[in-house]
């Protein structure tokens, strides 16, 4: 009884562990931001890209800091992000090579309809400014993901720094989901990325607590780019793979299948490879 | 509020038209869980006895340290842990990260401690005359200790449940280290916060009450036994 328990106990472990080794296909992984996942748009091109070139693409979705880093730490072979500048640094610092831009989507600005920074309409240098100067309640990402990114940039530009200390500053630390959620709480204002906002405002049948006031400025476009990880730096990386992959997202038909994905019946990203 | 009643509605549908992804993420869940839970319980049950049944100088302080590290942070593991097993920490050669090996071996460090305190406890509490009655019987060190390990056998197995509660319940290993990866690495809890972060709280309460249902079965199944083995 005994022995045929520890045999039991013993094949059930050999069998776990080759359960794990079993598969071994052409694997390309990438670190990706939330956004291209949680809208659904690599869904759509990983299985086209497996069609196309044998290639399983696998992907973890994480904040862009922290993809720049696992991409760092030599963790994937391919990144799809969106934070132009860190990336350029990135680039520059040898961590990545072939930048190539893909697509775009944009950024909006969301509030209560109250309006009481009365920024509606306005550029968002306006907006922030009111928004600073009213004193009225702003939530951020406070995570270093691209949006954060771009937020902090955008203070600088207006002169501001961050508001570290204020009052009406709310740092989340969490998702753009979450934060959105704190913002409404709070009756106050967040920025977005315009695919989080289509999906909140679904959730709420299309009578959200928070509505678009600024949005179309320049200012808040947000460019995605591929980077492949610099095979320079590890031999187990698939330098090969993630210049098939950079040069599949760059192709006349995927371009056009980036502008053709849409969430809920709008359209989100806006394809500009180079 | 409306999640709630949603979420019990899509539970049965998502399991009633056996969508692939969702049956995928239960899978990996058993499969990992299983697995981790094994090698905890193999590392840590001689452990725990050791603790429990021998003296040896520092023995307080290794079971303060192990009680201590039962309410360890699921995400401070998977920090912990990455850091070894990435490319650039000094296991990363063997590719474990984003693999279901690496996330076991992180579900590992997050049981073992669990195992070790309650064995150590159930041991400790054999009573002293019973001990004495084997000794005067003539039973050998080994006997002995094999007859104290049986005695505790209950308290082991409610041990072996609470160490498979964390496992299969943790986000922060599974989450770090296996990366939510579709159709590889995704379990339960990480879909959970996949589709929370996507605001789809319906489909998160959803797969929540799969995991409590299994964790029902499996309890359901251990105490049976229990009862068989007792009559």
């Amino acid at each position: 009884m005994k022995r045929s328990l520890r045999i039991l106990f013993f094949s059930v472990l050999v069998l776990s562990i080759a359960a794990y080794s079993a598969f071994s296909a052409e694997v390309l992984r990438m670190a990706t931001t939330t956004s291209t996942d949680n809208t659904g748009l690599l869904d759509y091109l990983a299985p086209e890209f497996l069609k196309d070139t044998g290639i399983e693409l696998q992907w973890v979705s994480v904040g862009t800091g922290k993809a720049l880093e696992l991409g760092k730490n030599l963790d994937v072979d391919v990144l799809l992000v969106h934070a132009p500048e860190v990336e350029k640094q990135y680039v520059q610092d040898g961590f990545g090579v072939n930048r190539r831009q893909v697509m775009y989507n944009d950024f909006i600005i969301i509030g209560p309809p109250s309006d009481p920074a009365k920024i509606k309409g306005k550029t968002v240098k306006e907006a922030f400014i009111s928004i600073a100067t009213k004193g009225a309640p702003f939530a951020s990402r406070g995570d270093k993901s691209g949006t954060h990114v771009l937020e902090l940039d955008l203070w600088e530009r207006f002169g501001y720094g961050q508001p570290e200390k204020e009052n009406w500053y709310i740092q989340t630390g969490q998702g753009m989901l979450d934060t959105i959620n704190i913002a409404a709480e709070k009756v106050g204002y967040t920025l977005t990325d315009r695919g989080t906002f289509i999906k909140y405002e679904d959730n709420y049948k299309g009578n959200p607590p928070l509505v678009i006031l600024v949005e179309g400025d320049e200012a808040l476009f947000n460019q995605y780019s591929v980077i492949a990880v610099n095979p320079v730096r590890g031999d187990h990386l698939r330098y090969d793979l993630a210049l098939k992959f950079s040069d599949w997202m760059r192709s006349d038909k995927v371009q056009k299948m980036i502008g053709e994905f849409s969430l809920l019946g709008k359209p989100l990203f806006v394809p500009n490879a180079k | 509020m409306h999640y709630l009643s949603d979420g019990f509605k899509a539970a049965f549908t998502i399991l009633l038209s056996g969508q692939e992804e969702t049956f995928n993420a239960i899978f990996t869940t058993l499969k990992v869980s299983t697995f981790s839970i094994l090698l905890t319980l193999a590392a840590g049950i001689p452990l725990g006895f050791i603790l429990g049944y021998y003296s040896f100088p520092g023995k307080h302080a290794c079971r303060a340290i192990s009680d201590t590290l039962m309410a360890i942070p699921t995400v401070v593991v998977g920090l912990l842990i990455y850091a070894f097993i990435s490319r650039s920490g000094p296991f990363g050669g063997l590719g474990l990260l984003f693999t279901l090996r690496g996330v076991a071996i992180g579900q590992f460090f997050l049981g073992l401690p669990v195992v070790v305190s309650l064995t150590a406890s159930a041991t400790e509490q054999m009573e002293d005359s019973t001990r004495l009655t084997l000794m005067t019987l003539g039973a050998s060190p080994g006997q002995l200790a094999a007859s104290s390990l049986w005695e505790g056998r209950y308290a082991v197995v409610a041990a072996a449940m609470t160490a498979y509660s964390r496992i299969i319940s943790e986000v922060g290993v599974s989450m770090m280290i296996g990366g939510n990866i579709k159709w590889r690495t995704r379990t339960i809890t990480t879909a959970i916060a996949l589709e929370t972060g996507k605001g789809q709280f319906a489909e998160g309460i959803a797969l929540g009450i799969v995991l409590l249902s299994i964790a029902f079965i499996v309890n359901g199944a251990v105490s049976v036994a229990r009862k068989r083995a007792a009559s």
